[in-house]
């Protein structure tokens, strides 16, 4: 029992991170209709930059909202100049940009920060919160760190001005130009979030996985997992998806499949989930007009 | 006529006898000249594996270092470096081009199982060394079947082997827990390791989980090992994983006899990573000596080497024992090229290969590099050591050949 | 009277290439020979992926996953079946396009993004599952297969060279490319093309139209992993070697990548995608050491801005702008022909 339930800790605290990059993704996706296969490249190049801040002597926090900052603005600069002259072309033109994106952030994070894993702190040390042997402080105060990005990010959303103008931009563009909404800042302004939404999950997930240049892909695939499955244009889909692609993953490699074999059957589960339920579990079906 | 023909031949044969060394003329194949000579590597410099680039860098700066000083025999050692991103089929293409379009004279520290099988027909075939190559898989230590490859590192089954016979000695009621990556390199430890446990693998072994590279974090599979009541623990994963491991171990309050691989026991960047607490009691096999431990840091080996990272790899990290690995390969293809002298064909460069006795300084005392036409596995000594919250502390005996 | 002149102009240049692609091999190394295979295997690949993402609109994010199933089938095939290199491709062939017509039916259900999420599943279940203990004994397990490259069946020599291993490949890869292309080519400019791009484009019209959706779907995704396991078989007896970390992810990102330079919905601009992703890291390298992932990363945005619709794209462009004066009849020429089933999947939906 006690290894049981241990299991679904654990899986809910690896779920706490890949509901942080889901989310991440529904942002850009909200705002832009594409998913960004550089999100993970993009927290990670984030988190290294925190690293390199406390390096150089900042405190944490400070380093922390830094970052914060520099991501948004990042994430804005990127959409802005390099997504900007592709925004028109199809679909495809803009997944290899992404690919193109994700790439040179790889390779210039290894480039200049190399390739040694490095330990990153965590501001919440052992004895800070209740913690248990079932799950460390740390683990808590991830969730915690994304709940509270998620009440943020919807209270933004639903209740500023700017959000509004967000979301409109993102459902009908052409009608948002006509009452004034600057639609490719609303763009710009997605992907801002996004980074920023991104450099959290970084810093959260650096202290469990260490830090280096490889760090997030494996965890892009479950962000991606989990976002479609909760539903690509819905934030609390994304999150749920997150804590149940953790658990399920858990729960699969200890007690049903054995842990060679994890990987696929996760995946062939979310697969035959999405085959019955095509929009993810609370995602809307998008009805359009013939 | 005949007897003056005799004469000759009897003269010409004698000449050739004695002469023969004696005016030592030079003899080159591809990528060896009066003046330089062309070595090959390809390493994972991107990809899943690409911190183990860093060696490919120290090997790089180590080259440099020896240009600087003179070179060998007095030739410039060209240096060719290129990333197959772990990908096998990308060893292939490179492999070619290194021997085929910038024909180096030899392939050096090639890393990695998978890339080094996929050329390990075609090197042979065109009878180019494989040298020294950066994996402890048994299969480069054939030299019947396959001349012209040689490993360099103690090899990972006999290393299993050493730690199954330390559990038998020590705690022959062990239940024993395995964490292994789930590649070649996890199953070549292990196999060693249930070799040295035998008939009593099968009692002593209570769980056994694997993990993908690409895995985040093996949180899960640490939990899994504490669930089974296993009190010792034989640990094979690589040094981002190990890390993690060592650290969940003691979240979770898990405190079994630990034996870790020795691809993952560098103080600095596993260790302390981990919470040099964390990892009090670990025990590990060593060959190279650790840049971190204080016991060498006044020897003079230690220096010459702190020298060499300062001069000529300064973007190299002092804490990460990869730039030991580097640089102690890399001194044994100079000893390897010294010992050549003027006849650099390839033939000449397997025979000297095949015939070092030597103890690069960043070894540990008492592990030497030593081969012999029979025998292919240059180190095949290790000494075990226990991690005691600040450093690596020797123990027992120096084991193996 | 144009069009006679031109058509023999067509005709001469079709020979002239042809001489040249027959003689090529002996003309340079036996490394760049192995290249020339490698892209030709590369353009057989990207052509299946084209079929299902540029011309029916299904994108597909795991189709290394085809192309490691149809390498391992001939693996296994030769190693421990015995079966000569050859004989193998229709039976990679036809395994992939069992599983493929199996992925069409999830693809069904699935639209845009979670079909891609479906298939990167696929790409990334499979080095796991060709790791698996259980199967090891057929597939090598982490170790993999080393497989013997087959011996040229003829003596022959020309300026100098022998007809090695590598060149006898290349004769070999460029029949079957030439094959897979002419099939593809009768496939896609015919009324099944004309459905696909249908069912890419107005899915619900083309099936008022009588077209049955679910079949030609599950059909193309078939068609489609066929063309890229016959790459893989090919890939396999070409490079000698196979083994889980040869199929990565990365491997169906790069084929995607193939399909998108060289061109979505053109059969010829598969050879531009192959070119590209075969050459273009060897170019990275030359060019920055420390960081070539990051060229190719520029050199990817740079192409997409400047030829947003790939290089067969351009190609038609620039063709165009010289016909246009001529062109009143179109004569067979693919610039005007592929004008109907263009590579312009409707903007922004997928």
């Amino acid at each position: 029992m006690e290894a049981f339930l241990h299991q679904i800790f654990s899986g809910l605290a690896n779920g706490g991170i890949y509901a942080s990059v889901a989310l991440a993704l529904v942002m850009i996706y909200q705002s832009t209709h594409h998913i960004n296969f550089a999100q993970g490249e993009m927290a990670m190049f984030s988190t290294f930059i925190a690293w390199w801040m406390m390096q150089a002597g900042m405190p944490y926090w400070v380093a922390f909202f830094l970052t914060i900052a520099i991501s948004f603005a990042g994430g804005l600069i990127i959409q802005r100049t390099i997504l900007k002259p592709v925004e028109k072309a199809p679909v495809l033109t803009n997944v290899i940009v992404f690919i193109g994106l994700l790439v040179i952030f790889n390779s210039v994070a290894g480039w200049v920060f190399d390739h040694t894993i490095k330990p990153f702190p965590t501001p919440f040390p052992k004895g800070s919160f209740i913690e248990s042997r079932y799950f460390s402080a740390h683990e808590v105060g991830t969730v915690l760190v994304m709940l509270c990005v998620l009440a943020v990010l919807f209270s933004f959303l639903r209740f500023t001005p700017i959000g509004l103008a967000m979301r409109a931009a993102a459902q009908n563009p052409e009608s948002a130009r006509l009452v004034g909404i600057r639609v490719s800042w609303m763009l710009g302004i997605g992907w801002g979030l996004a980074a920023a939404i991104g450099a959290v999950a970084g810093m959260m997930v650096a202290p469990i996985v260490f830090l280096d240049p490889n760090m997030m892909s494996g965890i892009l695939l479950y962000g991606f997992a989990a976002a479609l499955l909760g539903g690509i244009d819905n934030p609390w889909g994304a999150v749920i998806g997150g804590f149940i692609v953790g658990v399920l993953e858990n729960l699969l490699g200890a007690y049903v499949i054995g842990t060679e074999l994890k990987l696929s059957v996760a995946l062939v589960l979310i697969v035959t989930t999405l085959t019955l339920k095509p929009n993810g579990l609370f995602g809307k079906a998008v009805v359009t007009r013939v | 006529m005949k007897r003056k023909f005799l004469a000759v031949a009897l003269a010409g044969l004698t000449a050739a006898l004695v002469g023969g060394p004696a005016t030592a003329q030079k003899k080159y194949d591809p990528g060896a000249t009066d003046k330089e000579i062309k070595i090959g590597g390809i390493s994972p410099y991107s990809g899943p594996a690409s911190a183990y680039g860093a060696i490919g860098k120290a090997i790089d700066a180590y080259f440099k270092k020896i240009n600087a000083e003179g070179g060998i025999n007095g030739r410039q050692i060209k240096f060719i470096s290129l990333d197959d991103g772990y990908n096998p089929a990308r060893t292939v293409e490179q492999a070619r081009k290194l021997v085929e379009q910038e024909e180096v004279l030899l392939l050096f520290n090639t890393l990695g199982t998978p890339p080094n099988s996929a050329i390990h027909k075609y090197m042979n075939q065109k009878k180019v060394p494989q040298l020294f190559v950066a994996t402890g898989a048994t299969l480069w230590g054939d030299p019947k079947n396959f001349p012209w490859t040689m490993g360099w590192q103690p090899n990972y089954q006999a290393e299993g082997k050493n730690y199954a016979l330390h559990i038998l000695e020590n705690k022959p009621n062990a239940k024993i827990g395995i964490l292994m990556q789930n590649d070649d390199y996890g199953r070549d430890y292990l196999k060693g390791f249930l070799d040295g446990l035998g008939d009593k693998a099968k009692t002593m072994i209570v769980k056994q989980v694997t993990y993908e590279v690409t895995d985040p974090t093996v949180d899960s599979q640490m939990v899994e090992l504490k669930g089974s009541g296993a009190d010792t623990f034989f640990n094979i994963t690589t040094p981002k994983f190990a890390a993690q491991a060592i650290k969940k171990a003691a979240e979770i309050g898990w405190k079994p006899t630990h034996y870790l691989n020795s691809v993952s026991n560098a103080a600095g960047t596993v260790m302390v990573a981990a919470g040099a607490e964390a990892g009090i009691g670990v025990i590990s096999a060593f060959y190279l000596k650790d840049p971190t431990d204080p016991q060498w840091g006044n020897s003079k080996e230690y220096k010459d080497w702190l020298a060499f990272m300062q001069k000529y790899h300064p973007q190299g990290d002092l804490k990460d024992n990869f730039n030991v690995f580097g640089y102690s390969v890399a001194q044994t293809l100079e000893q390897v090229l010294k010992q050549a002298g003027d006849n650099l064909t390839r033939e000449n460069i397997m025979k000297q290969a095949a015939s070092l006795d030597f103890s690069p300084p960043m070894l540990l005392p008492g592990v030497n590099v030593k081969t012999a036409a029979d025998d292919f596995f240059p180190i095949e000594r290790e000494q075990l050591a226990r991690w005691d919250g600040k450093t690596w502390v020797l123990f027992g005996k120096v084991i193996g050949r | 009277m144009n069009s006679t002149i031109d058509r023999k102009w067509m005709w001469i240049g079709g020979l002239v290439l042809l001489v040249v692609l027959l003689v090529l091999p002996f003309l340079v190394k036996n490394f760049r020979v192995f290249q020339f295979n490698m892209v030709m295997i590369y353009a057989i690949a990207v052509l299946g992926l084209n079929i299902l993402t540029g011309y029916n609109g299904q994108i597909s994010l795991g189709h290394g996953a085809f192309y490691a199933i149809g390498a391992y089938v001939a693996a296994i095939l030769m190693t421990h079946g015995g079966w000569p290199y050859w004989a193998t491709l229709p039976l990679a062939a036809l395994v992939c396009f069992g599983f493929g017509y199996l992925m069409g039916f999830p693809a069904l259900r699935l639209g845009g993004h979670y079909l891609a999420l479906a298939t990167f599943a696929l790409a990334l279940a499979v080095p796991q599952l060709l790791k698996y203990k259980a199967i090891e004994s057929w597939t090598g397990g982490v170790m993999g297969l080393v497989l013997n490259k087959p011996e040229p069946p003829i003596e022959f020599s020309m300026f100098g060279q022998p007809l090695s291993q590598d060149r006898w490949l290349y004769y070999v890869i460029l029949s079957v490319m030439l094959l897979m292309f002419l099939i593809a080519w009768r496939l896609l400019r015919g009324r099944v093309g004309r459905a696909l791009v249908a069912i890419r484009d107005h899915p619900i019209a083309a099936a008022a139209m009588g077209i049955n959706l679910p079949v030609f779907k599950s059909l193309t995704f078939g068609v489609s992993a066929a063309f890229t396991g016959v790459a893989g078989a090919l890939g396999a007896v070409a490079v000698a070697f196979v083994s889980p970390d040869s199929f990565t992810v990365f491997l169906s990102i790069t084929f995607l990548v193939g399909v998108v330079v060289g061109g979505l919905a053109s059969i010829h601009g598969a050879i531009f995608g192959a070119i590209f992703i075969q050459y273009v890291p060897h170019v990275a390298e030359e060019v920055s050491k420390s960081a070539p992932w990051a060229i190719y990363g520029i050199f990817l945005i740079v192409l997409m801005y400047v030829m947003p619709t790939g290089a067969a794209g351009l190609i038609d462009r620039v063709i165009g702008r010289f016909r246009r004066p001529a062109s009143v009849n179109s004569s067979g020429q693919s610039a005007t022909a592929a004008a109907p089933v263009s590579s312009h999947p409707a903007g922004g939906k997928l």
